[in-house]
C-alpha cells in the first residue's frame, strides 16, 4: 500500500490558478489608469448640486480647488455647524482665500498661471452669502475663471 | 544525475496575493474622476456699460429661494422658456443690427438682438446654493438650446456635439480649424452674456 494513493480516474482535475495573477494585475492596471490619487481629505459635507449643462474640467493641473460646506460630524463639535471654507487640509476664513489662490498660482508653471480655473466644490445646502464672499476675494486676486463643480443630474433635484 | 542539477522552480503561488494587495491599496487611495461643472467668468473690476432696460433680463432669487423674473414671480421650471423667448426676440426693426435668424415674437419692448441681450442674475446672501446652481443651469441651458438650433440649421449638427467633437477627437489641424470656426460662428450668433451683479443687502 503506497503512501500516496493514486488518483482515481473519475476525479476532476484541480482548476489551474496560474492565470489568476495576470487577471488581478489587469484589474490593478485598470484602476491605476482610470483613477487619481486623493490629494486631500474632505472635512466638510460635500454633496454637490446637480446640473445638466456641464463641462468637464479636463486638465487637472490647471485647477485650484476650494471646498465649502458644514463641517462633518467628527469636526462639528470643534468647528461648529456653520458653513465653512476648506483650503487644502484645513478650515480657513474668507480673508485667506485670496492669499491661498496666489500661493497656489505661484506653485504652477509659468505658462499655466494665466489659464487657471478655480473649482468651487460647495455643498448644495450652503448659502450664497459665503459664496459671494469667496467670489469677491477671487475678483480681488484676478482669478476670474470659476467652475461651480456639480454632479450630472436633473437640476430640479436641487430644489428639494 | 541530470535531474538534481536543475534549478528548483520559484513558487509563484503567492503572486496573486501580492497583486491583490496592490489592487486594494490603489482602490482605497484613489478616486474615480468626477469633476465637471458650470464654467463661469466673474466680472472684472467695475465696468459699467450703458444698457437699455429692455435689453436686460432681470432674474433675482430671494432668501426664500423664490424666483423673480422681470418683476414676475415664476417657477424655475418655466425659466428656460422665458429666457429663450427673451434672447430669441430680435425686436429691432429691419436695418442695422437686425436679427435675421431670430424666431421670437419681435416685440419692440423686449431685447433688440441676441448680441445686445443680457441676462442679469442677482441673489441675496440667504439664497440656497443648490437653487442658485439650478437657475444658472437653466440660463446656460437656454443659450445651449438656441445654439443647438442654429448649429443644426447651419451645419446639421448639434452645438454640444460640435464641442465634444472638438474636445475629444484627435483630428488633423485643418479639421480642427474648421470645427473651431463653426463653433465660433454659432457662439457669435448667441453670445453668452450672463452678468452676476453685486448682491443686494438681505
Amino acid at each position: 500500500m503506497s503512501k500516496f494513493a493514486k488518483k482515481k480516474d473519475g476525479e476532476l482535475p484541480a482548476v489551474s490558478t496560474a492565470s489568476l495573477p495576470d487577471i488581478v494585475f489587469m484589474l490593478l492596471f485598470f484602476f491605476m489608469t482610470v483613477t487619481v490619487m486623493k490629494d486631500s481629505s474632505i472635512m466638510v459635507e460635500n454633496t454637490l448640486p446637480n446640473a445638466t449643462e456641464i463641462k468637464k474640467l479636463e486638465k487637472k493641473d490647471r485647477v485650484i480647488y476650494i471646498f465649502a460646506g458644514k463641517p462633518t460630524k467628527e469636526y462639528s463639535n470643534v468647528y461648529g455647524t456653520e458653513t465653512r471654507i476648506q483650503l487644502n487640509d484645513k478650515f480657513a476664513s474668507v480673508e485667506e482665500v485670496g492669499s491661498y489662490i496666489l500661493a497656489e498660482r505661484a506653485k504652477k508653471p509659468q505658462e499655466l498661471q494665466n489659464v487657471l480655473t478655480t473649482a468651487l466644490k460647495v455643498d448644495k445646502e450652503a448659502n450664497m452669502g459665503l459664496i459671494s464672499d469667496i467670489k469677491q476675494e477671487l475678483r480681488k486676486v484676478n482669478a476670474l475663471k470659476v467652475n461651480y463643480t456639480t454632479f450630472e443630474g436633473d437640476a430640479f433635484n436641487n430644489l428639494q | 544525475m541530470s535531474k538534481n542539477r536543475e534549478l528548483p522552480e520559484v513558487n509563484a503561488g503567492s503572486m496573486a496575493d501580492i497583486a491583490f494587495l496592490l489592487l486594494i491599496f490603489f482602490l482605497v487611495t484613489t478616486t474615480i474622476e468626477t469633476d465637471a461643472g458650470l464654467n463661469r467668468m466673474l466680472p472684472s473690476g467695475s465696468d459699467r456699460a450703458d444698457v437699455k432696460e429692455k435689453n436686460l433680463f432681470r432674474v433675482s432669487l430671494n432668501s426664500n429661494d423664490e424666483l423673480l423674473v422681470e418683476d414676475e414671480l415664476i417657477e424655475i421650471q418655466d425659466l428656460r422658456e422665458k429666457a429663450i423667448a427673451f434672447l430669441d426676440n430680435g425686436g429691432i426693426a429691419e436695418g442695422d443690427g437686425y436679427c435675421s435668424y431670430c424666431k421670437g415674437e419681435r416685440d419692440a419692448k423686449s431685447s433688440d438682438n441676441p448680441q445686445k441681450a443680457i441676462l442679469s442674475l442677482s441673489n441675496t446672501r440667504g439664497t440656497n446654493y443648490g437653487v442658485y446652481v439650478a437657475v444658472q443651469n437653466e440660463l446656460v441651458g437656454a443659450y445651449n438650446e438656441l445654439r443647438d438650433r442654429e448649429a443644426l440649421r447651419l451645419y446639421n449638427i448639434l452645438y454640444t456635439d460640435l464641442l465634444t467633437a472638438y474636445n475629444t477627437s484627435e483630428l488633423l489641424n485643418a479639421d480642427k480649424r474648421v470645427l473651431k470656426e463653426q463653433i465660433e460662428t454659432v457662439r457669435n450668433l448667441f453670445p453668452q452674456k450672463l452678468s452676476e451683479a453685486e448682491i443686494t443687502a438681505n
